[in-house]
């Protein structure tokens, strides 16, 4: 036991050395700017005593290296700036829009396991028959779709054409701001108020674009079931399940999956992860208020230290799911002593 | 006679391709080859892919020839019309012929994914293979620098980094390559590991043949292979990747007829002439599968451990 | 209990057409010790897992005859296969580092094998396991059951197999290579075990090995295999009276401490033997 916990400090460290590369990177992204932040602070057309003053005043003038360490003190004291374009401290930004995506990306990544799981091991257990090549089609479509034009479509047909979903937005008008905030999850806070008119309404909106986000990585999920299962399938113990006499659902589920499931735990992790990149993309087109959408806005109007602010923070949630996949490996797999 | 024999006259003579006992190098190099193309033609769908893949290419070179428009005129008489005899996929909102816009942008597309992985597949073959042959601390800070990179959520970096320079089609192929070098590195070394340990190599070290010359001629050829696969199934990825940066407005820029840029600008308009969108739309879905389902074929053939 | 195999052949789909890896085998088995001998690829394993109709779903079997106690292998439900697997007829595999699962203890695997088709509560079927693992001899059976496959030794991960193809009380063992992966000094061990529990359950045991003496010297009779077909069988004890080229090379490409020879003798082969 020692071990598995002595490779998970392995682990933190890491995860510590990614981060600081992550912040050098944002760090040196910010300097890079050909904008030039005092500018941006304080318009154009300041006197040149201001100018020097700002600059002064934000830390400018000194070297590089000690710039980095006023930054990192910043952070380090969960200071990311103030956001240009809103005029509010960043981090009040991101913690006002990151639980919109949040709940887009988990009820995405639950819609994509709850089919693409079943779709895998369908495909592996009959190898090589129609079906199979009928996923592996459906599979590689969803790999190839750009986000968006699967999400303008879905508008298009579904809320245009066929009035089955409600528009963009995370809610209707009339429900707009109706529940008082408890997790920031819009179908979370709803259940706790027991307004079931503004969930119905919050999982009417959640259906499009968690469905095109969940397409998106079905495909991932399901392919790597179906290798996984594949291997699995192919072992010799899967003779010995079924000269056993045990059921076909058992040798299955029971022994093949129950091998791959730690394997696919990883998996569904960095799936997660990189939801919140697709998050990006499909927010824009479904005006959802989330952290991808602000930081698309913040990148169109240059205002950086939202970008930087943002790309931080999903970088260190994208890390910690990326540990999480490493650390359920070792701390579940009973072979990694 | 036999000796000077060349391998084409007989290229199309199948028991000489697929005899067990080739009478000579060429023989048995074009009997491994003509083995792989049977198998993978065997594959419909990759079939498909490798047909679609060519003829876009042959699309983005021939542009001018096959462009019924100047894809820059605008005619604004005749905004966002459907598809016609005159316009075959209809005009966009400034009168362009987006059938003419679609065969250039194939050229931009292509460009971006052939500029990317001119970058990254030589620059991660180098550093996966000196960690992997050099090993020690060579492989440890090259590795440890992949992982750092490799964990870094790659679109949103590029966006930073594409809205820090300037958005346009240099910085989102730079920022492109910037994240997506570190499989290759991770592969190269995994597969010079596995080489470099094999008796083949221990013989070719001892005719005393330089480090530098045995991961050049020795090495990288033999990480080709699953390099080509993973290039292949990479493309699709690197398209989406670019036409997301042109549809969120920070890749090629307007009036260029980049895809992803096309539907951006076309956006507005997709609840009433919604082909206008859907026609770039369809387009990088179609070359993006294209890929896909090439290298998936490729992958069975050339690596069928992996499937 | 009665097992009839008439003219079986087994075939697989290949860029050149269908070939056959298994050609007109016969061989009938009752509550004796038929032992199978063959080079590997000859097919033994292919014909055993016939038997019990497991054989990779690309694989074409054709027979004149293919019974088990009088039930038509080739015509039976899935319903009744399972039947006989899991209640009449077990099955032994080369290794059991790829043969038991990975991430179930050896007791739960047992157990699983012992409450199979039966009513029982999970902590009988564990206690099932234990017992199981007491009569094959382990000392420590408890740690044992609760150990993963990978913290047994081969000859451990071979009897926790052993007794989990005898919890359902079989009629018949098929043993295909059960020593093959294991130290030589642990091989007679678990040969002698599991004759020793064949024979005290008057079972039926089918023994596959590459082995010639070693399977004469546990079975009642044997049955020589060579690319797919018989070539001779034999009773045991009639071993040096072997008439067939093959047998009579396998026999001889044997290194003796009685008789040293300076260089090993390559065996010849004769195609006329595939008639
Ligand atoms: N899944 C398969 N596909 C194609 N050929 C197979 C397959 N399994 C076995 N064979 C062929 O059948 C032959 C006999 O296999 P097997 O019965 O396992 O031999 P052994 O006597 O060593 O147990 C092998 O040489 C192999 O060529
Ligand atoms: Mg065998």
């Amino acid at each position: 036991m020692r071990g598995r916990f002595g490779r998970l400090g392995g682990l933190a460290s890491s995860l510590l050395l990614t981060l600081f590369g992550l912040v050098l990177v944002t760090f040196f992204i910010g300097r890079v700017m050909p904008i030039d932040p005092v500018l941006a602070v304080i318009g154009d057309h300041a006197p040149e005593d201001v100018i020097a003053r700002t600059r002064a005043a934000m830390g400018l003038d000194h070297s590089l290296p000690v710039q980095f360490a006023y930054y990192i003190r910043a952070l380090v004291q969960g200071d990311l700036g103030t956001s240009v374009m809103t005029t509010h401290l960043v981090t009040e930004d991101i913690a006002r829009y990151f639980p919109a995506t949040i709940e887009l990306a988990t009820y995405a990544i639950i819609l994509a396991t709850l089919v693409g799981v079943p779709l895998g091991v369908l495909a592996a257990v009959k190898q090589g028959s129609r079906i199979d090549q009928a996923i592996r089609v459906f599979c590689l479509a969803g790999h190839s779709i750009p986000i968006f034009l699967l999400g303008l479509m879905s508008l298009l047909v579904f809320y245009a054409t066929l009035d089955w979903a409600p528009g963009t937005g995370r809610a209707d008008v009339a429900f707009e701001g109706m529940v008082p905030v408890h997790t920031g999850f819009l179908t979370i806070d709803a259940l706790i108020e027991n307004d079931w008119d503004s969930l119905y309404d919050a999982l009417g909106h959640l259906v499009q674009p968690a469905g095109v986000l969940a397409y998106f990585s079905m495909a991932y999920i399901a392919r790597m079931t179906r290798a996984f299962m594949i291997d699995a399938l192919s072992g010799e113990y899967i003779i010995t399940a079924r000269a056993k006499g045990l059921s076909a659902l058992r040798v299955i589920w029971r022994h093949a999956f129950g091998n791959i499931a730690v394997r696919l735990i990883t998996i569904l992790a960095l799936t997660y992860a990189g939801l919140l990149e697709g998050a990006v993309v499909t927010e824009t087109v479904f005006s959802w208020p989330g952290l991808g959408q602000y930081l698309t806005v913040s990148l169109l109007n240059a205002d950086m230290n939202a970008v930087l602010g943002a790309t931080l923070v999903v970088g260190l949630i994208y890390m910690m799911l990326n540990l999480l996949a490493d650390a359920a490996y070792r701390l579940f797999d009973p072979r990694v002593k | 006679m036999s000796g000077v024999r060349t391998a084409w006259p007989n290229l199309l003579d199948r028991d000489w391709l697929l005899t067990d006992s080739p009478g000579s190098r060429s023989q048995a190099l074009w009997g491994q080859r003509y083995r792989l193309w049977r198998d993978f033609s065997a594959n419909r769908l990759a079939m498909a892919g490798l047909i679609i893949v060519l003829a876009l290419v042959a699309m983005a070179i021939a542009a001018p020839l096959l462009a019924t428009h100047n894809p820059a005129q605008q005619e604004l008489t005749n905004r966002l019309a459907t598809p016609s005899a005159a316009h075959w996929l209809g005009t966009d909102e400034l009168g362009r012929d987006v059938y003419s816009r679609l065969l250039f942008g194939a050229r931009v597309t292509l460009g971006m994914v052939l500029a990317v992985v001119a970058l990254v597949a030589p620059f991660g073959l180098a550093i996966g293979c000196i960690a992997g042959y050099y090993g020690g601390l060579v492989d440890k800070i090259l590795m440890r620098t992949t992982d750092v990179v490799l964990a870094f959520p790659r679109l949103i970096l590029a966006l930073a980094f594409v809205a820090a320079i300037k958005p346009g089609i240099t910085s989102g192929i730079i920022a492109i390559a910037i994240t997506t070098w570190p499989p290759y590195a991770r592969l190269a070394r995994a597969e010079t590991l596995t080489i470099r340990n094999t008796d083949y190599i221990a013989a070719v070290r001892l005719t005393g043949a330089s480090s530098a010359r045995i991961v050049l001629r020795h090495i990288t050829p033999l990480c080709l292979g699953s390099l080509i696969v993973r290039v292949t199934l990479d493309m699709s990825s690197i398209i989406l990747f670019a036409a997301s940066l042109g549809f969120l407005g920070l890749g090629a820029q307007p009036p260029s007829p980049e895809w992803g840029t096309m539907i951006a600008t076309a956006r507005r308009f997709f609840l009433e002439q919604w082909w206008v969108p859907l026609m770039p739309g369809l387009a990088i879905f179609v070359a993006s599968l294209a890929f896909n389902l090439l290298g998936d074929g490729l992958r069975d053939v050339l690596d069928p451990k992996q499937r | 209990m009665k097992v009839e195999i008439d003219n079986l052949t087994i075939s697989f789909p290949s860029p050149q057409g269908m070939r056959a890896a298994v050609r007109g085998v016969s061989l009938t088995l009752g509550a004796e010790k038929l032992g199978i001998v063959g080079e590997s690829g000859s097919g033994k394993s292919l014909t055993a897992r016939a038997l019990l109709r497991l054989l990779p779903g690309s694989a074409v079997v054709r027979a004149d005859k293919l019974n088990f106690d009088g039930i038509d292998i080739l015509k039976a439900s899935e319903r009744d296969m399972r039947a006989i697997r899991g209640r009449r007829a077990g099955l032994i595999l080369q290794d059991p580092k790829y043969a038991l699962n990975p991430i179930m203890t050896a007791g739960a695997q047992i157990a699983e094998a012992w409450q199979n088709q039966r009513k029982a509560s999970r902590k009988e079927a564990m206690q099932a396991a234990i017992d199981l693992l007491a009569q094959v001899q382990i000392r420590d059976p408890k740690r044992v059951a609760e150990s993963y496959p990978h913290e047994l030794s081969g000859g451990m991960g071979q009897r926790v197999m052993i007794a989990m193809m005898l919890a359902p009380d079989p009629e018949l063992l098929i043993a295909d290579e059960p020593t093959s992966a294991l130290d030589a000094s642990v091989q007679a061990e678990i040969l002698r075990l599991m004759e020793d529990l064949v024979s005290r359950r008057g079972m039926g045991l089918m023994l596959i090995s590459h082995d010639l003496p070693l399977v004469s010297h546990f079975c009642d009779r044997v049955v020589v295999m060579y690319a797919g077909q018989v070539m001779e069988e034999l009773q045991a004890g009639e071993l040096v009276r072997a008439k067939h080229p093959y047998t009579r090379g396998l026999l001889e490409c044997l290194p003796s401490l009685s008789h040293p020879q300076t260089r090993l003798p390559v065996m010849s082969r004769d195609p006329a033997w595939l008639a």
